[in-house]
């Protein structure tokens, strides 16, 4: 009740005050009981609040009105990328036989990874009472103890529930794009139990050496981080981790029926295209949300999000027209999203100059690996989730290592960067050392669970649907319905 | 009576169909169909993968005339719908044995 009065008069003797003489106003003001906080105490507060601060103890458990309004925002704009960005996109690359079995793949693994977020997922990633490199803790088991007050280990003014909400968003796109891989072939739940394992066994941990409290390559946030690496959006624990999981299990699931026999061509690319245009839309929200605060570091990740992902979708067109003499759709919206994954881990720590550059690698290099890479080999990598996540992901972190630059990120040469060593390595060289060992940490984990999660999967539910359902489509078989009544 | 059956290029149906009509020709049947001849397929590519699509989308034209008019409707037909390229398509001429009009039992060139 007399909080809006207090505020006030805190303006207003601010104002008249502080410039003039601070002891001058500290005689000025009443003197304070002894729980309750001085008058400068709020108004550091409250500067604190515009600098995405500590509030110290004058705020202490009040979430900040617009960080916390941009982290709901964007938190809806990653599950967007979702549902229906990449459910579209992959949706309209499918032949149209099957596909709503895209779509409920994507509907199917949103509900799922809920479940396991809220349960477990949450705590293993972003508690710390393990006091572990590898999993987080239990006290947020069931989201206990997650309330709408900030948890100050990860952001001063977000309430803990809406971050670790956005949280789950990451989650969820994760395992879907594996999807593109395995799509048209792989049975609803296999897929199903086949993430419910793969969350536990690479997501949560790998999510949590990353970017948790305690993590192992935490460089950013963790003092006593082994490896300094940095992945501001997710370079490693989405693209690299999905991509190469999804490698994996197209391998050792086996190609479509009919692969390179039938014409598997496309059944929308107008659904596709769609689809793109949300991703890039919701991107917003995964990168320059990544930053947990409304601030100068998201806006800077959200202008080089917009350069790399605008530069990689007209370098793909352009390397089609002159190699191939069209410019397709395909090919546009290919290399916006794979613009999009490459500049995922560097968003927040490279400026201009580094996003444009980032942008040209994001359409070369996937490019070769989508035409060239997957023809030399044969994997039938259905929707390229290999050929843009992985490598672009892959190469994403890798170039975060050279390009991070302090000047657009002051977190780079914080106090626990400084503490590990990670800013001597930002302003000295040698980063992207550390870059290379994350990756492989990354690769290696991703590459044996899955290996092992598909044998048994494959034991107790079988991996592929019968060929006469193949053939036939998912849709009809696995669904019940049909994407296109006729 | 002759049944006359063309496949021509989509875009020339309504062309052919003026110049029909203005020789006399009161009706026809008209079907999208898809096929090759010489003309082939083209090839599409997405990403990676090539994809040669053998049949190409064409109009079937099926004319049911008299012995008088089918000379002509057939040189129509040909002149009208003739591009110079690749693919413009056939006329094939065939004999009716008998023609019925359901609504009046009418048989024979009186039908047609």
């Amino acid at each position: 009740m007399i909080r809006t009065p207090l505020l006030v008069r805190t303006f207003v003797t601010a104002g008249l005050c502080w410039i003039a003489s601070l002891s001058a106003f500290a005689q000025a003001s009443a003197p304070a009981k002894a729980s309750a906080p001085t008058t400068e105490e709020r108004l550091a507060a409250l500067e604190a609040y515009i600098n995405n601060g500590d509030p110290g103890k004058a705020l202490t458990g009040v979430p900040g009105p617009g960080h916390n309004g941009w982290m709901m925002t964007s938190a809806a704009l990653v599950l967007f990328m979702t549902l229906p960005g990449l459910a579209l996109f992959y949706g309209g690359l499918v032949r149209r036989k099957n596909v709503l079995s895209v779509l409920a793949q994507c509907l199917g693994i949103a509900g799922l990874v809920t479940l396991l977020w809220w349960s477990f997922g949450y705590s293993l990633v972003f508690g710390k009472n393990y006091d572990s490199a590898f999993f987080g803790g239990s006290e947020f088991f069931f989201l206990r103890n997650v309330t709408s007050a900030p948890n100050v280990d990860y952001g001063f003014w977000v309430s803990h529930n809406v971050f670790a909400m956005y949280q789950m968003m990451f989650a969820i796109i994760t395992p879907a794009l594996i999807v593109g891989a395995i799509a048209e072939r792989m049975k609803f739940s296999a897929i199903m139990v086949f993430v419910t394992i793969w969350m536990f066994a690479v997501y949560f941990p790998l999510a949590h050496m990353i970017w948790g409290a305690t993590g192992l390559m935490n460089g950013v946030w963790n003092p006593y981080a082994k490896i300094t690496a940095i992945d501001f959006a997710g370079g490693t624990v989405v693209h690299m981790s999905s991509g190469w999981s999804a490698l994996i299990l197209c391998l050792i699931l086996g190609p479509r029926i009919g692969f390179g026999r039938d014409k598997m061509a496309p059944h929308s690319m107008v659904l596709c295209m769609v689809g793109t245009g949300m991703l890039w839309v919701g991107w917003y929200g995964f990168n320059a949300g990544s930053a947990v605060a409304a601030d100068g570091v998201a806006a800077n990740a959200f202008m080089t999000t917009t350069l790399a992902t605008a530069v990689a979708a007209f370098t793909w067109g352009l390397i089609e027209k002159t190699f191939r003499g069209h410019a397709s759709i395909l090919g546009y919206c290919s290399g916006a999203v794979a613009g999009l994954v490459v500049i995922t881990p560097a968003c927040g720590f490279v400026d201009s100059t580094g996003a444009v550059i980032i942008g040209v690698f994001a359409a070369v290099v996937p490019y070769l690996a989508c035409t060239k890479l997957k023809a030399k080999f044969g994997y039938d990598d259905a929707l390229d989730t290999f050929g843009v996540h992985a490598i672009g992901g892959t190469i994403g972190a890798f170039l975060t290592g050279i390009l991070a630059t302090a000047s657009v990120n002051g977190n780079l040469t914080g106090a626990a960067a400084t503490t590990n060593g990670l800013a001597k390595r930002v302003a000295q060289g040698g980063l992207w050392l550390e870059q290379l060992k994350a990756m492989v940490i990354t690769i290696v984990l991703a590459v044996v669970a899955t290996v092992v999660i598909a044998y048994l999967v494959k034991a107790i539910t079988g991996l592929r649907p019968t060929e006469e359902v193949e053939r036939q489509g998912l849709d009809i078989n696995e669904h019940g319905e049909e994407g296109y009544v006729t | 009576m002759k049944l006359i059956i063309a496949i021509i290029k989509p875009f020339k149906l309504e062309e052919v169909k003026t110049a029909l009509a203005a020789i006399g020709v009161e009706g026809m049947t008209v079907t999208e169909v898809k096929g090759f001849g010489r003309q082939k397929g083209h090839t599409e590519i997405y990403r990676g993968s090539e994809y040669t699509v053998d049949f190409l989308p064409k109009v079937k034209v099926e004319i049911a005339t008299t012995d008088a008019i089918a000379p002509k409707a057939v040189e129509v037909i040909v002149k009208t719908a003739k591009t110079g390229k690749i693919g413009d398509g056939k006329v094939f001429v065939l004999p009716i044995e008998d023609a019925i009009r359901i609504r009046t039992d009418e048989r024979g060139e009186s039908a047609i």
